[in-house]
């Protein structure tokens, strides 16, 4: 751990914490782990205003420090200097939303409670004023007997005055306001005080402009709330095809550039191939959907952070009831369509064991966006880019169709757990309905670089080392000089494969999808950049085969039935490490990711075997 | 009556809960939203396609949305405004 000054961001859930956060440290943020659990620990760099550096780390927004679940609980024990890797805090910032001072002072004044020192920051005071609350931040500083500072972190204001007072209490400078009389400590006697203090602290308030109100009665409408839901993620899927074209030929521009400079300037041989089938058809096969992903992220971070996102729970809780879920089960299971592992460690929020575990089993069925690259491709090739009215494209709904299939199963999969292994009382319901507000651009373009970063470092290293150790597999053995066989038939890959396709030919699999199901263990894109290796080793120095596109070559090699069983199979995907990896620490042991691999093996094996059969009896060809 | 029973946007104040019937977790996490006895409330809306779904309410200054189980474990009272809030003082 470092030796710098640690300052702790803490406060309840929706009060502008993790704005305040990026305002304050801008890009210089630390996304880590906390030893043991898999909650997330967001740490950043500030400097004060003597050039003195400090650290500080977000942490995970509770109600109290009676933790409800694994995030609530890292909260509590960081305050109180208790977990593990982390040093006690210097000093707290608490978080306060301005306009629900009765309910955050609460908490605020259990933590002041803790002795530690402390500077309130009283956030979101732009949107109290738009609500006609006024409120006098020195009154509440003496009643607190800690310092309070208005401030509005999507704006950036009064972070300077923040900064000041936290260097102030650091040097350790006397408090100038009077402690607080002794900390009254039952859950009634805390809250009674600081509705007592929120009073104080109010010069006026009038009926205020429900602007939230008004857009609830449309979002939260049960036909029409669902409709907009339904909508949105509809017009979500349709964009992830439609504004990607340009960026993605980009992006291929470039790959297909660099594959000429390296056949051009490097002779024929081992090294060539290398570079250009392992190397740059593999990983820019892969690093091609990252406008994609982008894009996908991009909707969910602007659903969760104008606060609609528990607006789709609250619609969803009936739906999720009727198979034993809770509405809260729908933001993780939203969140792995962009990745299963942010997903499951996102049911930490679930408070009921069993409704979490039964979100963690079925997280893997929703389509993430390591599944895309593999969609696009197959859809790029086998499905035409028709119109089928109301300027919705064929492509695009097949997509939604893929998704909705993910959901289908993952609904159907949860009703048949809750009534087997994961039996029990229904759970419950209960969440706080923020405020809609409009996210700051540069938050929302921090997250998607997060998560740029995250993906092309995963596209470095996962993919890259797995495309070049099947790249070595494909091409050694060398076919004898002269042997009419193919390359890829030779190799050990093409051997193991050929083995594998014995259990995989009933359902339209071939041997070049056996081959590249083992590498898409490592990360399910894998699967394009294994196809893309292969078939760029197969084609040799046959120039017309290079210049075709992974999309054109499987066009000519695959029979539909196959593409569609193939498609089939990755709605249940079971192969991906990661997924597996955090399973097991979230569920503490190997039965319930064993049980969860095992299940979706059986399902994928199904479904792509009826999808086969199906096709195959309608004649597709 | 009930809070499962209030008109919505009808405003009301909480007259007593029946924390015994919750589970203590739940009871624990809607103390922590400001539900308590005297505090002001307002259904607003009433989630699922067959009304069968949670209920969203505003309490204090705060909306919460709860299923309605647990709504159903609050009595609510409409009446004059200043004898809720002395109460919840």
């Amino acid at each position: 751990m470092s030796a710098l000054p640690l300052v702790a961001l803490v406060g309840n859930p929706n009060a502008g914490k993790s704005a305040l956060f990026n305002a304050l440290t801008g890009a210089r943020q630390k996304l880590g782990n906390y030893p043991g659990v898999t909650v997330e620990r967001k740490a950043g760099r500030l400097s004060l205003a003597d050039g003195r550096p400090l650290e500080l780390v977000d942490l995970p927004g509770t109600y109290s420090l009676d933790p409800a679940s694994p995030d609530e609980q890292v909260t509590r024990d960081v305050v109180m200097g208790r977990q593990a890797g982390e040093k006690r805090p210097d000093a707290l910032v608490i978080v306060v939303d301005a306009a629900n001072l009765d309910n955050h002072l609460r908490f605020a004044l259990e933590l002041i409670a803790l002795g530690l020192p402390t500077i309130v920051a009283l956030n979101m005071v732009d949107l109290a004023t738009r609500d006609g609350l006024e409120l006098d931040a020195a009154a509440l500083s003496r009643e607190l007997g800690v310092p309070v500072i208005a401030t509005v972190a999507v704006r950036k204001r009064g972070l300077d005055h923040l900064r000041t007072e936290m260097e102030g209490l650091l040097n350790g400078a006397p408090s100038p306001y009077p402690a607080p009389a002794s900390a009254p400590r039952d859950f009634e006697a805390t809250r009674q005080e600081a509705r007592r203090i929120a009073r104080a602290g109010v010069i006026r308030e009038t009926p205020s402009r429900r602007l939230t109100a008004a857009v609830d009665r449309v979002a939260l409408h049960p036909l029409a709330g669902l409709a907009l839901l339904l909508a949105l993620l509809f017009v979500m899927f349709q964009a992830v095809y439609a504004w990607s074209e340009a960026p993605i030929a980009m992006i291929e521009g470039l790959a297909e550039a660099a594959a000429t400079l390296v056949r051009d300037a490097l002779p024929d041989g081992i090294l060539r191939s290398f570079l250009v089938d392992g190397v740059i058809n593999g990983v820019g096969s892969v690093v091609v959907f990252l406008p994609q992903i982008l894009i996908l992220f991009f909707f969910i971070l602007m659903l969760e952070a104008t606060g609609y996102m528990v607006r789709a729970a609250f619609l969803m809780d009936g739906i999720m009831a009727k198979v034993g879920l809770s509405g809260r089960a729908f933001i993780p299971l939203l969140s792995s369509f962009a990745c299963a592992i942010p997903g499951i460690m996102a049911t930490r929020t679930i408070s009921d064991p069993k409704d979490r575990l039964t979100t963690i089993l079925i997280a893997p069925l929703m389509t993430c966006s390591a599944r895309l690259p593999v969609y696009a491709v197959i859809i790029g090739a086998f499905i035409p880019a028709r119109d089928i009215g109301f300027g919705i494209g064929l492509q695009g709904f097949v997509l939604f169709c893929l998704y909705l299939a993910g959901i289908v199963g993952a609904m159907f999969v949860a009703l048949i757990l809750r009534l087997t292994v994961t039996k029990g009382a229904s759970g419950s319901f209960l969440m706080e309905m923020p405020k809609y507000q409009w996210p700051r651009p540069q938050d929302v373009l921090l997250g998607l670089w997060q998560r740029a970063v995250i993906f092309l470092k995963r596209a470095g290293t996962i993919i890259f080392t797995s495309t070049v150790i099947l790249w070595l597999l494909l091409s050694f053995p060398r076919v004898p000089e002269g042997d009419p066989a193919s390359q890829v038939d030779h190799s050990i890959a093409g051997r193991v494969a050929s083995g594998l396709n014995v259990v995989l030919e009933p359902i339209g699999f071939n041997r070049d999808i056996s081959l590249a199901l083992i590498p898409a263990m490592a990360a399910r894109e894998v699967a394009v950049s294994a196809l893309a290796t292969v078939y760029s080793i197969d084609a040799g120095d046959d120039e017309a085969a290079l210049e075709q596109s992974l999309g054109d070559r499987l066009k000519g090699q695959w029979p539909l039935p196959t593409a569609l069983a193939f498609l089939a199979w990755f709605i249940f995907a079971p192969q991906c490490i990661s997924t597996i990896a955090v399973t097991r620490r979230e569920t503490n042991g190997w039965k319930w990711p064993l049980f969860m691999v095992g299940y979706l093996f059986a399902l994928a094996y199904v479904a792509a075997g009826l999808t086969y059969w199906t096709a195959t009896a309608l004649g597709l060809a | 009556m009930r809070l499962t029973d209030l008109p919505l946007r009808q405003p009301a104040y909480v007259d007593l809960i029946d924390w015994t019937s919750l589970p203590a977790s739940d009871a624990q996490r809607l103390r922590e939203f400001g539900l308590c006895e005297g505090a002001s409330v307002e259904a607003l809306h009433h989630g699922g396609l067959l009304g069968r779904g949670p209920i969203a309410c505003r309490v204090g200054r705060m909306t919460i949305a709860m299923r309605r189980a647990h709504a159903a474990a609050v009595t609510v009272r409409t009446g004059p405004e200043t004898l809720g809030s002395e109460l919840g003082a």
